[in-house]
């Protein structure tokens, strides 16, 4: 693992984005080192998503910037983005096949979008991936034919298809059964460090990420409550941290939805 | 106060969104083999796959409207006549707008909860981040399908209700068929009857498409969303239809 802390890929720095009146994020900064695993990880509903997609150039943020690889995301045009977008693999919540074509049209969609690859060469690119996930011999099947982690696996070939340099994962096993989960896990890693990629990983399962991840940020209210690998973590000495590291009710993290800025609808 | 000029500016701020879908989904138009070949397999989904239902409403619109027609026309004794009013009334008018009520409610809704069923499940999203347009990639070959498709489907349904005709007016009534054939032959016309009816059934079909992928476009990513979208769909085309049909007719005939 070279992980050089001096050099980070993405840089995130005093980011803030609303919707509407309600904060989601509040002056988040990060680094993402080159090469490793980072995790986002946080209570459901505070923003962790939303992150991926201020990364992915998707939101804009509200103030402050992501710089990736040197290049501001908030900044980029149109074509930029659309450029930079082949060097970023996502693979959404669930994830996210095209239902209407079968595994191998799912993997090479990328492929025939951004390269004019003869049809042999195409063939072997896309079965290869299909290979390295362990599923090869599922290319002519639909979607809705494959298991949750197959179909995780599949989101997961289409995501680093294009050889990009970063992939941003949503929930990658929220829904899984255990063994599909050290599975898509253990994939992870080795597509990682084998592809020499960067990952980051949304999520709110504190045991996968313990045993996957190089490095986590605890998003909460809005801020980072945390940051660190994740073995240290669990000790940690902050309430946020320690309520979502341990799992407990009481805490700083509040039971009720904020609703100060819902009071005009109680007056009519 | 508010709420009532809100009641007035919402139909006209959503007949602008889904105008500039359409120029969004028509600047991106570039002839491509991708792009002919889901044309094709769409056109396959809404328009081959709808020709069983066109071909029965046909039969049994064309049977109906000459039964009225004959009695009607008996009263005048002239219901020879009968192909010459079941000729000029289905070819400018029932044919087309029966055909695109039916490419609404058969097609149309099939589209529109098709597309709102990948934004539910973020396949759309999913295309953003592959920096593929979803617009072009989803949209548009399903659009150019209906404008595509419906008027074949309309030649389909003309051709069955006159077949329904001869079966009720020869076959039932009794009718000459010479003189049932060279009315239709002499008095209603290729280009002004039934090209004409054509025409407008091209823009029926884009109209039912356009509205169909912009609702499930924007679809909320929900069940009930799905629904509304189908819904809006159905609704929204229909009354559409039918104010485009007279706004062309008057204007084109």
């Amino acid at each position: 693992m070279a992980m050089n802390p001096n050099d980070p890929i993405i840089r995130v720095r005093n980011l803030v984005f609303r919707r509407g009146s309600r904060v989601i994020l509040d002056d988040v900064s990060m680094d993402i080192p080159r090469g490793g695993i980072v995790a986002i990880m946080g209570p459901s509903g505070v923003g962790k998503t939303t992150i991926l997609r201020l990364i992915s150039g998707q939101l804009k943020p509200d103030s402050g910037s992501v710089e990736v690889n040197g290049t501001m995301v908030s900044e980029m045009s149109e074509k930029a983005l659309h450029e930079f977008r082949k060097d970023v693999g996502v693979l959404l919540q669930n994830g996210a096949l095209f239902t209407d074509l079968t595994v191998f049209e799912n993997v090479a969609t990328p492929v025939r979008e951004h390269s004019n690859l003869p049809e042999p060469v195409l063939r072997r690119l896309v079965m290869a991936k299909l290979h390295s996930v362990g599923l090869g011999g599922t290319e002519d099947l639909m979607p809705h034919e494959l298991s949750g982690g197959m179909a995780r696996r599949v989101a997961l070939a289409r995501a680093v298809v294009l050889d990009p340099k970063i992939v941003l994962f949503d929930e990658p096993m929220a829904g899984l059964d255990p063994i599909a989960i050290s599975t898509v896990s253990r994939l992870m890693r080795e597509t990682n460090d084998s592809l020499g990629l960067t990952s980051i990983v949304v999520t709110h399962n504190v045991a996968q990420m313990k045993k996957l991840v190089d490095f986590c940020y605890i998003i909460a209210a809005g801020k980072i409550a945390g940051e660190g690998p994740p073995g240290d973590l669990g000790s940690s000495e902050d309430p946020a941290v320690d309520q979502f590291m341990n799992g407990k009710v009481d805490g700083p993290i509040p039971f009720h939805y904020d609703a100060s800025g819902k009071n005009w609808s109680l007056l009519g | 106060m508010n709420t009532s000029i809100q009641n007035i500016t919402a139909p006209l701020v959503q007949a602008g969104r889904i105008g500039v879908f359409l120029m969004r989904m028509l600047a991106g138009l570039r002839l491509s083999a991708s792009l002919m070949r889901s044309t094709m397999q769409q056109s396959y989904l809404v328009g081959a796959r709808s020709l069983v239902i066109i071909m029965i409403c046909g039969f049994f619109v064309g049977m109906v409207l000459s039964l009225q027609a004959i009695n009607a026309l008996q009263q005048f004794g002239a219901s020879d006549q009968v192909s010459l009013l079941v000729g000029k009334s289905l070819f400018r008018e029932l044919g087309p707008v029966l055909t695109a009520l039916l490419f609404a409610g058969r097609a149309g809704t099939a589209v529109a909860a098709e597309i709102g069923l990948m934004r539910a499940t973020s396949q759309i999203d999913a295309m953003e981040l592959m920096a593929i347009d979803p617009i072009q990639r989803i949209a548009l070959p399903r659009f150019l399908a209906g404008v595509i498709s419906v008027p074949l489907l309309t030649a389909m349904f003309n051709a069955l209700a006159i077949m329904g005709s001869v079966v009720f007016s020869i076959g039932v009534m009794g009718l000459d068929p010479g003189i049932f054939w060279s009315k239709l032959q002499t008095s209603v016309y290729f280009g002004e009857d039934f090209m004409g009816g054509i025409y407008k059934s091209m823009v029926f079909g884009g109209l039912v498409s356009l509205i169909a992928v912009y609702f499930g476009y924007n679809a909320q990513p929900t069940g009930a969303g799905v629904g509304t979208a189908t819904t809006n769909t159905v609704v929204l085309s229909s009354v559409l239809i039918l104010i485009f049909d007279f706004i062309m007719t008057s204007f084109f005939a």
